[in-house]
């Protein structure tokens, strides 16, 4: 297939699309009213508190900037590694990934203490603060994803393609190491005190961005009745699964190093142990659901060529990536600190206490703006721009 | 730059008013706010744990009357500057009751992880948040190895003009900087411990070799808390 072959083409804005967008609509709107009501009241109406500062809302937002990161992933084989069946979708790769990213700050931006505050934000910068790097970080990978996607719309510029596409790639790879270094730079907290959360983080972006990616091209394809290749479908899924061991293999890694150091002990022990709800929900969740299962799905040779097994499979590591942020975050602020190894502490403050956590309706509520604003971008930008390729079926063998 | 003395006159005005409020009858040697914060001083404190008795909370309650820091009822989301910790040695079971606090890091986690330099450490070693700055990320809270702080959960009324405070803003034990900077030369814990006739805390300046905070280092040792994060702490413990 030659690349300057490839037929672009809006969806069609019948009713399903106007509806679709109508619901997403609909969602933000009742995010935003419960965000209102959150910045009226202030957090206490939340189940965020003094021991679990982040909550729910991070877990959403963490979990969309780290998989925006990965949507990028068909862009950068395509354009840097020069893969050519994967050029076709290099567009939606990138306004993928701008609309994740997207969601992903405005969840952190409203669930802010003050969120008025977001020019003191954008003006006042502590550099040595790895928080504020990432502000650069992730407003300037918009940019880079805008300059990539005009490159990929201009003909005239298409010697500059693959500039572009590894400009991209670099800089989500930094981004992503910036995200996972907000929590490994937590020295005193038991849980992120590593510095394998890096590229940890980075391999989970790979993971969590291509399930996302390929669930929505298969929604796009299925909404505007383009028919999805059974080889291009599959080529994903066989990448995914890659990303899905590797993922596993850097958490058991995490854990072995975490299991060699004496004063980790605890802590591992209140994650692998099954008795936390943290522990079980690593167990079942992140691991069983959101691994195993998938890969079982993934190469089981009476799934493997199944379409609806792989799609199952690909929710199932988005249902497993959620839970994964949920354990690293919360289960990390819950287990308490240590200020005298060793001894026993309590105190008025939950002090030597595994800290409560319980999610409120209104923490939901801004993880699923998030994810409606996310998708209203890709939505919108499907139905504004030649997004999409007007033929994904399988080459016709020659002859 | 510009940031940094606002800030500064902004304290030191508040410290000010917190003086004109409080002296009634008090001979004060309010510090001259042209005067800028210097590092010739280092603020800190000294906890004698054996002095400090486990059924007595007086530090915390002085500390939440002078700052207005209000119980709603909520343990989970109220403030607390200080609490009191009761800390048991599982080999014998001897336990020991100590004052937990923003430990006024020399190098304060709290201050390099905040994304706008609202969590920062003046020159004389007392570590504050700008009211005015912080946008209530709660990452200063993250990476404080203390739990020194709280971040405001609701609306609060009744402002003491020496003690700004508002919702979804984080704080924490300011040393009393308003006592600080009015010459007080003491924090509202260490004046009702004394008080109460625990002296368990001392209140003074570490880098004056004649204060008694620093003969009793001098003397005693001193120790950290979680000394291992090379923090160096302007609170030190002994007989921990
Ligand atoms: S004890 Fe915590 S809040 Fe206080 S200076 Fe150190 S890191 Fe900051
Ligand atoms: S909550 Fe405020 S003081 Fe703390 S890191 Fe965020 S902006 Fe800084």
């Amino acid at each position: 297939m030659s690349v300057a072959s490839i037929r672009y083409a809006t969806l069609d804005a019948g009713r399903s699309y106007w509806g679709l967008l109508a619901v997403l609509a609909g969602v933000t709107l009742v995010g935003l009213a419960g965000f209102l009501h959150l910045e009226h009241e202030g957090h206490w109406i939340t189940g965020m508190n003094n021991q679990v500062v982040w909550g729910i809302p991070h877990v959403f937002a963490v979990f969309l900037i780290v998989a925006a990161s990965g949507a990028l992933n068909v862009a950068s084989i395509a354009s840097v590694f020069g893969q050519v069946t994967y050029k076709p979708l290099a567009r939606l790769s990138g306004l993928l990934a701008a609309g994740l990213l997207i969601g992903g700050l405005v969840i952190l931006v409203l669930d802010l203490g003050r969120p008025d505050r977001l020019i003191v934000a954008m003006t006042y910068y502590n550099f040595k603060s790895i928080f504020a790097w990432n502000i650069f970080l992730y407003t300037g990978l918009l940019a880079v994803i805008a300059l990539y996607m005009f490159v990929l719309f201009q003909p005239a510029f298409a010697r500059w393609t693959r500039a572009a596409g590894t400009l991209a790639l670099l800089w989500r790879l930094i981004l992503t190491t910036g995200t996972g270094a907000i929590f490994g730079f937590l020295v005193a907290r038991q849980g992120y005190d590593a510095a394998i959360m890096a590229p940890l983080f980075i391999i989970m972006s790979f993971s969590f961005g291509t399930a996302v990616f390929m669930l929505v091209l298969t929604a796009a394809c299925h909404g505007s009745g383009r028919v999805l290749g059974d080889a291009l479908l599959f080529r994903l899924k066989n990448l995914l699964a890659v990303f899905v061991s590797a993922v596993l293999y850097f958490v058991l890694a995490y854990h072995i190093t975490n299991l060699y150091a004496t004063e980790h002990h605890g802590y591992e022990a209140f994650i692998l142990n099954f008795e936390s709800l943290y522990s079980k929900l690593f167990w079942i969740g992140q691991v069983g659901f959101g691994s195993l299962v998938p890969l079982a799905l993934f190469y089981a040779p009476r799934t493997r060529t199944c379409r609806i097994s792989t799609h199952v499979g690909a929710g199932l590591v988005i249902l497993g990536g959620l839970i994964q942020m949920y354990v690293i975050i919360i289960g990390g602020q819950a287990y308490p600190l240590v200020l005298f190894p060793g001894m026993e502490e309590s105190s008025s403050f939950y002090d030597g206490v595994v800290a409560s956590y319980i999610p409120s309706i209104w923490e939901f509520l801004l993880g699923f703006t998030g994810v409606a604003i996310s998708l209203i971008v890709v939505v919108a930008g499907l139905g504004a721009l030649g997004i999409l390729p007007e033929d994904l079926s399988d080459p016709k063998p020659a002859g | 730059m510009s940031l940094d003395l606002s800030r500064r006159e902004f304290l030191q005005g508040a410290g000010a008013a917190g003086a004109l409020t409080l002296a009634p009858g008090v001979f004060l040697h309010a510090k001259d706010p042209e005067v800028p914060v210097t590092d010739a001083v280092r603020w800190g404190m000294l906890v004698d744990t054996r002095l400090c008795q486990e059924d007595c909370d007086a530090c915390v309650t002085a500390c939440n009357e002078e700052h207005n820091l209000e119980d709603l009822g909520r343990p989970e989301t109220d403030a607390q500057w200080i609490r009191k910790l009761t800390v048991r040695d599982p080999l014998g079971g001897r336990t020991i009751s100590l004052p937990m606090m923003c430990q006024h890091c020399e190098n304060p986690p709290c201050v390099d992880v905040c994304p706008t330099g609202a969590s920062f450490r003046r020159v004389d070693g007392i570590v504050l948040v700008d009211k005015h700055t912080c946008i209530g990320c709660r990452y200063c809270m993250m990476a404080c190895p203390y739990k020194a702080r709280s971040f405001i959960h609701e609306n609060l009324t009744e402002q003491l003009p020496h003690a700004p405070r508002g919702k979804g803003c984080v704080e924490s034990c300011t040393m009393c900087v308003h006592k600080v900077d009015a010459g007080e030369n003491t924090t509202a814990c260490a004046e009702a411990c004394h008080k109460d006739g625990h002296q368990a805390i001392l209140f003074g300046d570490l880098n004056d070799p004649d204060s008694e905070i620093s003969k009793r280092i001098q003397e005693f040792g001193a120790t950290q808390i979680r000394a291992d994060l090379g923090l160096n702490t302007g609170v030190r413990y002994q007989n921990l």
